[in-house]
């Protein structure tokens, strides 16, 4: 049978059931994933999935089957569990689920790749990491060298009981590395573009020709090293400046979370908690300063992020909602189901599943801060800074279940001093209350200085889903701000 | 369910489209199932079955791995080249060892893990162990969130020496949150065997809790007398397991750098690793298909060991450290090559308070004269990694103790402690128990008793 073919049997089989909704996904993707350490080839493999998830209503409740069998028998099967499974949800239920309406889709979309990442050979990627490892451990002290490669290519072809038939494939391309040292008491480390794998986004090979990972590995396993002989970021109340990729995560932590409807509405208590916007504060928030515009943007337009896509995974076309306008809270990230909690007559289009295997959740897109209307360097912002400490790529994070009370450590600092940057600092931390936080920023750099970082690794759901999402920002200021508390009593 | 002759059959059909000099296949999956209920309804309810074959090819010390889920032959086939063709492009690698042999899977009998109570669930029972929740919550006038789960999977290692290494087990879950206004509890518990899962039971401990802790109250953070219930300790300790393998002294990321061989817990604190212990679940090999040893990782406070695997054993005899890590052979806790990690001990038992059954978690509130108890922690991340200090939140029911008795709930903590000093500090201990936590692995832990845990910050709820 055609993919188009199995598809028409398993909405069929899910009709005859009694389903009232069905949505077949079915998914073939390809990973390659290249790690070094210490001068060697690490990990090296090649993986294949392929798959059918079969979402179906039926008694007014969900349910869910998915197989890798794409037999006639092995998806009638499914098709068949599925139903069962939404008969069994049936039972406890306070009201029926309510879908937005959505008009059916008949499209195709390929991410933007130049260089085809699967395209290009084995021994160049490992080529291209070595040289990297070998710069980081010429740094007398480099104690370990890390750096990994990955490579995703994931085809879906989505129908659904309405009548959309959506083929899409998407392109991810990572990469990074990092320079560990100990000495005496201590392990400090660097990493670079980004830590926790690198920077990832939704394009081709291009990107590593961009990252200039060669280029900067020296200067990553110097600043390692050099972090055992600097001073102990201070405790105390600062001025704060951000690196853009920290800022990143922050964004990641305390805005995109917290604007997942299903959390909002207690569908993540169990286990990713709630969240401290509830629905009467749409609108009627002061999320942060005037300076602070945040959107939800799953279109092209706004750049090749992990939480770049045409249709998400209900079929809903890509979006950009503004979640934060001048300061003001405006926006949650909603799916079909949850639209109307929030009075929306259509999805936000942010559902989205790791694999065939998994349903569809409300996920981040590319939630990002757009830059500051008014040119604005780094050089500028620091210059413009009196006294302050400048934090630089993430080291630990960690945030209540409701989101407001966080803690970030970041591998790098320098004191900021009459408009210069000075002294290096280490294992540099804040914390804050995410409104209030928010609610201190008052510089952003311009567009210039704006990067949509990948977070390729965020969790949710149960069972667990690891995805991608995407946040551009740009360095920025924040005031008053609790600094060294990690540190604090230990 | 994939069979322990259908592996061999996979193994077979593999072995015809090879042409390296060793060549290993794992093979694991199953079928899972999910039922997740929020806001007193079933709202999430998946199931799956999935398998994957992985195929890891040697050509003269150069290794790879490529992994499909088809099993026709051409994906088999395909999966085959894809690892012969990046092993080939390789430097040889002078560490990798030849392949294990049928010897290395040798051993004692392990306790049989699976159960056909737990296999065969059905959607409609895990809906009745939901529904029951539901209940209490209702009768609570609650609202609850949770899962009930349950899955049967297979792990097999088989390689061109020889070595087969097969194992099947089930496993079930049930984790309850129930809401308050402005309030919450929890619990979770997990078996092999559904029938050992209370839902009722579990469900009104965590409404308790809710109930207990509704309007909290906000304490200075400080340090104070904390007693962690066993979840709460898993997710801490857990930090610390990944810095128990060879590798990580080898690569010098490990808190255990120079500290192997010398007392840096408490007197109390004795830790195994042990897969054969009758509460832990799990494969009795590891990713090369090695049989699992019992370690002894921690005596009264001092390091005593690390686990390794074959190849980092064997590296670890050649190196600088040699003399400083006890006693150095392959336990059986590394994973699938290649990796960077080497190895970890993931089947986790603490001994039990010297001399005795230790306190229960009520005599603990009792001889307390002011201090917290903390039912669940959250976010747990590390913020020092060779002080080993993590940051996190207390969760879903924070209690202030007073005079031997729960006071009132109080508003969650965020801490930053030190996991050698948490463990220097441990006043009291219960027997322990199988739990489970969300920060990391399933462990047997006592729930403990602390002077002095380190909160740092408060926030609103």
């Amino acid at each position: 049978m055609s993919l188009k073919e199995t598809a028409d049997w398993v909405l069929n089989i899910t009709n005859q059931h009694g389903a009232s909704y069905a949505d077949v996904r079915v998914v073939d993707e390809q990973d390659r994933a290249l790690a070094t350490k210490n001068g060697k080839l690490g990990h090296a493999s090649d993986s294949a999935s392929r798959g059918i998830g079969i979402r179906v209503l039926s008694a007014g409740a969900w349910g869910f089957a998915a197989t890798e069998d794409l037999t006639r028998v092995g998806v009638e099967t499914a098709a068949a569990r599925a139903v069962e499974i939404a008969r069994a949800s049936g039972r406890v239920k306070q009201e029926d689920v309510r879908l937005a309406p959505e008009k059916p889709v008949v499209d195709e979309w390929t991410t933007p790749c130049k260089i085809d990442p699967f395209s290009t050979s084995i021994e160049e990627n490992i080529e291209l990491l070595l040289a990297a490892d070998k710069e980081l451990r010429s740094v007398k002290g480099v104690t370990l060298a890390e750096s990994n490669m990955n490579f995703r290519r994931y085809e879906q072809w989505f129908f659904s009981s309405e009548g959309s038939n959506i083929h899409e494939t998407k392109y991810t391309t990572g990469a990074g590395y990092a320079a560990y040292s100990f000495a005496g008491t201590e392990i400090q480390k660097r990493s670079y573009p980004n830590s926790f794998g690198g920077q990832y986004q939704n394009k081709g090979y291009e990107l590593l020709h961009e990252l200039k990972l060669v280029e900067n590995a020296r200067r990553i396993g110097e600043e390692a090293v050099a972090l055992h002989k600097a001073d102990q970021c201070p405790e105390g109340v600062f001025t704060m400046v951000l690196d853009s990729s920290q800022l990143g995560l922050q964004i990641h932590e305390s805005v995109g979370h917290p604007i997942e409807l299903d959390r909002v509405l207690g569908m993540e208590a169990n286990f990713a908690g709630t969240s401290f916007l509830t629905i009467d504060k749409l609108r009627n928030l002061r999320y942060g300063s005037d300076l602070v515009n945040v959107v939800a943007d799953a279109t092209r337009e706004h750049g090749p992020g992990l939480g770049t896509f045409a249709y998400d995974d209900e079929g809903v076309a890509a979006q950009c909602t503004p979640i934060i306008t001048n300061g003001q809270f405006t926006g949650y990230l909603s799916s079909r189901e949850t639209a109307h909690a929030i009075g929306a007559n259509r999805s936000g289009g942010t559902m989205r599943a790791e694999g065939w295997n998994r349903i569809p959740l409300i996920r981040m897109t590319n939630i990002s801060i757009l830059p500051g209307e008014k040119p604005l360097t780094f050089e500028q912002l620091v210059a413009d800074t009196d006294r302050g400490v400048y934090m630089q790529t993430n080291r630990s994070w960690s945030i209540d279940d409701k989101r407001y009370n966080f803690q970030f450590g970041t591998e790098i600092g320098w004191e900021i001093k009459n408009g210069k940057l000075g002294r290096m600092l280490k294992n540099p931390s804040y914390s804050g209350i995410t409104t209030e936080f928010w609610n201190s920023m008052d510089a952003i750099c311009s567009r210039d200085q704006w990067t949509l970082w990948g977070t390729p690794n965020c969790g949710k759901g149960q069972p667990m889903q690891t995805m991608g999402t995407g946040h551009g920002a740009s360095p920025a200021r924040f005031t008053k701000i609790k600094v060294g508390s990690a540190y604090k009593g230990t | 369910m994939l069979t322990k002759e259908k592996t061999q059959e996979i193994f077979e059909r593999v072995k015809k489209y090879t042409t390296a000099d060793e060549f290993e296949v794992l093979i694991s999956g199953g079928h899972s199932a999910l039922t997740r209920f929020a806001n007193n309804t079933i709202h999430q309810n998946v199931a799956e079955e999935n398998y994957v074959v992985s195929v890891r090819t040697v050509f003269g010390g150069r290794t790879a791995r490529a992994t499909t889920n088809r099993f026709d032959d051409e994906s088999l086939r395909r999966t085959v080249k894809a690892s012969e063709s990046i092993a080939k492009v390789q430097e040889p690698d002078p560490d990798l060892l030849p392949m294990a042999g049928a010897e290395a899977d040798s051993g004692a009998a392990q306790p049989g893990r699976a159960f056909f109570e737990t296999s065969s669930l059905t959607p409609e029972q895990r809906a009745k162990g939901v529904e029951q929740i539901v209940g209490v919550a209702k009768g609570h006038k609650l609202t609850t969130a949770g899962i009930f789960a349950s899955s049967e999977s297979v792990e097999a290692v088989l390689n061109s020496r020889g070595l087969f290494a097969f194992h099947n087990q089930t496993s079930s879950e049930i984790s309850v949150t129930m809401l308050a206004p402005n309030s919450s509890g929890w619990q979770k518990a997990n078996s092999p065997d559904v029938r050992n899962l209370q839902p009722v039971a579990l469900a009104e401990i965590a409404a308790r809790k809710a109930l207990e802790s509704a309007e909290p109250r906000e304490l200075a953070p400080g340090k104070y007398s904390v007693i962690l219930e066993p979840a709460a300790v898993l997710d801490l300790v857990g930090f610390m397991f990944w810095d128990f393998g060879g590798m990580a002294i080898l690569d010098q990321r490990s808190f255990l750098n120079n500290r192997v061989g010398t007392r840096i817990f408490g007197d109390n604190i004795t830790i195994h690793d042990d897969v054969a212990h009758p509460m832990q679940s799990g494969a009795p090999f590891d990713g090369e298909g090695v049989r699992r040893q019992r370690v002894q990782l921690v005596e009264h406070g001092v390091v005593r060991r690390l686990v390794y695997a074959r190849a980092t054993a064997e590296k670890m005899k050649k190196s600088e450290y040699a003399d400083k890590v006890g006693d150095i052979a392959a336990t059986g806790h590394g994973f699938p090559l290649p990796n960077e990690m080497g190895e970890a001990p993931l089947n986790i038992v603490f001994d039990g308070p010297i001399g005795g059954v230790g306190n229960n978690i009520e005599q603990m509130i009792s001889g307390t004269e002011r201090g917290v108890l903390v039912t669940r922690l959250w976010y747990i991340r590390e913020v020092d990694p060779y002080e080993k200090i993590l940051t996190g939140m207390t969760r879903d029911g924070t209690f202030y103790i007073e005079n031997g008795k729960l006071q009132h709930g109080v508003r969650n903590f965020r801490f930053n402690q030190s996991l050698p000093h948490m463990l220097c500090n441990v006043q009291e201990m219960s027997a322990p128990v199988r739990a489970s936590g969300e920060e990391s692995f399933d462990m047997v832990v006592p729930a403990m008793k602390v002077r002095e845990f380190n909160f740092t910050e408060v926030t609103k709820f």
